[in-house]
């Protein structure tokens, strides 16, 4: 059965194993580029880009400042078109909620649409223990369910994976699942994409019960809002008699109209496309269409602890683009198993220690891992400011254990990017090209506040000092890059 | 008994100590400073820019006339080799005058997933189009049965009439019943999980083609 991000190894000592492997590597830089090309261009596209995105900040800051109301108005019209609701407060009762659900159908499989809060709640491995199947759907899912792996991506959760790896992957494993791969399965992407279809048609079919999350819930209406590209979703959330869908509280927005900011924001920041190609709107269910069984389950699991902290809730705005993972020159060294959970890069350094709290190892590494360099910020489709959190968990980090382990933990982070000089540097280039787009103030919390209103910022040299170095007439002869060996990196940046 | 209702909601509102008591009305309104879309095209401009969207996603486009629209769909069906479609119960009669050839499997609440995965082909019209985004919104409504009718088939088939298409998604919203279940469709089923590059068609249709009906 699948593994699990509990009992992963804190921050720094993931990224030694990870940032050694080549393969890797290579996959992350060369995917991360190409994603943050495109999405620059999808968004140049919208001269309105900066209004969409203080509307999107606008919207959900609103609706988490009156989270409780927006939770009931939405219970009450999923209620009314006909579904039912669950709350769940952890993970363990969500899980509790799923199955009993699932076994109330009599059956013992379920299909799956990609949905990043069953990872956090690991659902798949807690219907296992019940005796019950969960099959994912997304291609990119699948690889990783077939290959007894991670997810090391929030939208691209196989892109540490190559096309050849993935053929091995098809061939050695579908058939324990299901259909075979076919016989001569070559690694064209096409060839692998149409045995997937092969491999999961026939689940579809079948399928009685299916389980997804969902992008949005618009409590006016009792809305769910499913975006994705394959058609698995619609497979999903068509097909069955039944639905179960587990959502974050922090997922609804107030309005229908809102929609109309967020399904702009939302394809061109994360597979920058105009719009993505399919997108599933429900409304509890409908006589003779869809699935006839439609259940809610409204999931708190460390939300309502994030909530609670001024500075650090604007981390429950976010909408799971991932732009900022493809931006960040610490997750690109790193990739995204280090993290210890399934929400990496900049937006895992935040959220995750914020939704399990500080106290382990990991969690206590996590806002070390990031250079501060803010491109996380310049990106965000509603404008998260991760630098501020980051600095925020870590007093945090510092207040509750000095000296002890856990600080230990966490120097150890911060240690290991100042040992990895390419994943440094890149740091100081990115802040270099935004630096006309980085607040003037530092925005520390607490005590230091009043320190850092009162001081700018100094401006952002054009070049980093160690590019500007290499860079002289002899610089040949100045004292090199301590890490000739990733110096391709570094040029193809 | 304490459910875990009242204790989410008591977390929430515990957690919400600084924002001061109050209905959200109370709430200075969000800033729309956005646009409320990006083109400014009409009439036959906003088809051409449909067009030229949907294409962008490999969708294959047509433009017709309603006059042309049957002998239009007589063709596509005979270029894609279909035999056999499916279709939903209220789909306008004269649009499949000219198609002698094919066997029609009309919708219904007995027709299965599985039957609908032997047919060739799925013909129906949309609730309307988004020309910025190249969009198709189908609803359940008029001329679109239901929604595995469009998923299941490898072919998809979507006749969209030019009083249908409006600009941009600010402009679609309201036209919509957010009661009704939807589906809005960019260009065919595609994913870029495998080194990101593109392959069209995993789960949903494989082709998309349109056709824009005009005059
Ligand atoms: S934090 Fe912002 S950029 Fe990162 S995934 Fe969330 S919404 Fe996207």
């Amino acid at each position: 059965m699948s593994r699990t991000f509990l009992g992963m190894p804190p921050f720094p000592e993931a990224a030694a194993v990870s940032t050694q492997n080549a393969q890797l590597r290579a996959n992350l830089t060369h995917a991360t580029h190409t994603i943050r090309d495109k999405r620059a261009r999808a968004v140049t596209e919208l001269d309105d880009w900066a209004q969409l995105r203080q509307a999107g900040q606008e919207i959900k800051d609103h609706t988490l400042r009156h989270l409780d109301h927006y939770l009931l108005q939405a219970e009450k019209a999923v209620t009314a078109a006909g579904g039912t609701v669950h709350w769940a407060a952890d993970a363990a009762e969500a899980n509790r909620i799923v199955a009993d659900l699932v076994r109330a159908t009599g059956e013992s499989e379920v299909v799956k649409v990609k949905s990043m809060a069953t990872q956090e709640i690991g659902l798949n491995e807690a219907l296992a223990a019940e005796g019950i199947t969960a099959y994912e759907t997304d291609l990119a899912e699948l690889i990783v369910q077939l290959g007894d792996d991670l997810p090391s991506h929030i939208l691209v959760p196989a892109i540490h994976r190559n096309r050849s790896e993935i053929r091995d992957i098809f061939r050695d494993a579908m058939g324990r699942w299901g259909r075979p791969a076919p016989d001569g399965l070559t690694d064209s992407p096409a060839e692998l994409a149409e045995a997937a279809r092969l491999h999961l048609r026939e689940k579809f079919l079948r399928a009685k019960v299916a389980v997804s999350g969902a992008n949005f819930i618009v409590a006016e209406t009792g809305t769910l809002v499913v975006l994705e590209s394959e058609g698995n979703g619609r497979m999903c959330l068509t097909l069955p008699e039944t639905l179960i869908s587990v959502v974050g509280i922090e997922k609804l927005v107030p309005s229908w109209r809102d929609l109309e900011v967020f399904l702009q924001l939302l394809p061109r920041s994360s597979t920058a496309e105009r719009m993505n190609p399919y997108t599933t709107l429900w409304t509890g269910t409908t006589a003779g269409d869809g699935p006839s069984n439609f259940h809610l389950v409204l999931l708190d699991n460390g939300r309502t602890d994030t909530l609670a902290d001024e500075v650090g809730r604007q981390a429950l705005r976010c909408i799971r683009c991932s732009a900022c993972l493809n931006v960040c020159p610490v997750y690109e060294r790193a990739g995204g198993h280090a993290y210890g959970s399934p929400y990496p890069g900049p937006i895992g350094a935040i959220l995750t220690p914020q939704l399990r709290g500080l106290q382990s190892e990991v969690d206590a590494s996590l806002p070390y891992a990031s250079s501060l360099c803010g491109a996380c910020y310049e990106v965000c489709p509603v404008a998260i400011d991760i630098p501020e959190v980051l600095v925020q968990l870590r007093e945090r980090v510092a207040d509750q254990a000095p000296g002890h382990r856990l600080e230990r933990a966490a120097m150890k982070s911060a240690g290991w990017l100042l040992d990895h000089p390419a994943a440094y540097s890149a740091a100081l280039r990115t802040a270099s090209r935004a630096r006309g787009l980085l607040p003037r103030r530092l925005p520390l919390p607490g005590p230091a506040k009043a320190w850092s209103d009162s001081r700018d910022l100094p401006t952002l040299p054009e070049h980093p000092f160690r590019d500007w170095w290499n860079s002289r007439p002899n610089g040949e002869d100045g004292p090199k890059h301590d890490d000739g060996k990733t110096g391709k990196d570094s040029a193809a940046r | 008994m304490t459910t875990s209702r009242d204790r989410v909601l008591a977390k929430v509102r515990a957690a919400l100590a600084d924002v001061p008591p109050g209905a959200p009305d109370a709430d200075p309104p969000v800033t729309r400073a956005y646009r409320t879309a990006h083109t400014e095209a009409t009439g036959p401009a906003l088809l051409a820019l449909l067009a030229e969207n949907l294409a962008d996603y490999r969708a294959m486009v047509h433009r017709t006339t309603e006059d042309q629209l049957p002998s239009l769909l007589a063709e596509i069906l005979r270029t894609h080799g279909s035999r056999t479609l499916a279709v939903p119960t209220d789909l306008p009669s004269k649009w499949l005058a000219a198609a002698h050839e094919v066997t029609r499997l009309p919708d219904s609440p007995t027709v299965t997933a599985d039957q609908l995965n032997g047919v060739d082909s799925t013909l129906t019209g949309c609730a309307l189009a988004i020309a910025e985004t190249g969009t198709i919104v189908l609803d359940a409504g008029p001329a679109q049965g239901r929604r595995l009718l469009t998923l299941v088939p490898d072919h998809h088939i979507c006749v969209i009439r030019a009083d249908q298409v409006v600009a941009s998604l600010p402009q679609a919203l309201p036209r919509l019943d957010p009661t009704r279940p939807q589906t809005w469709i960019s260009g065919p089923s595609a994913t870029s999980d495998i080194e990101l590059e593109r392959v069209e068609g995993v789960h949903g249709p494989r082709c998309l083609e349109v056709v824009v009906v005009s005059g």
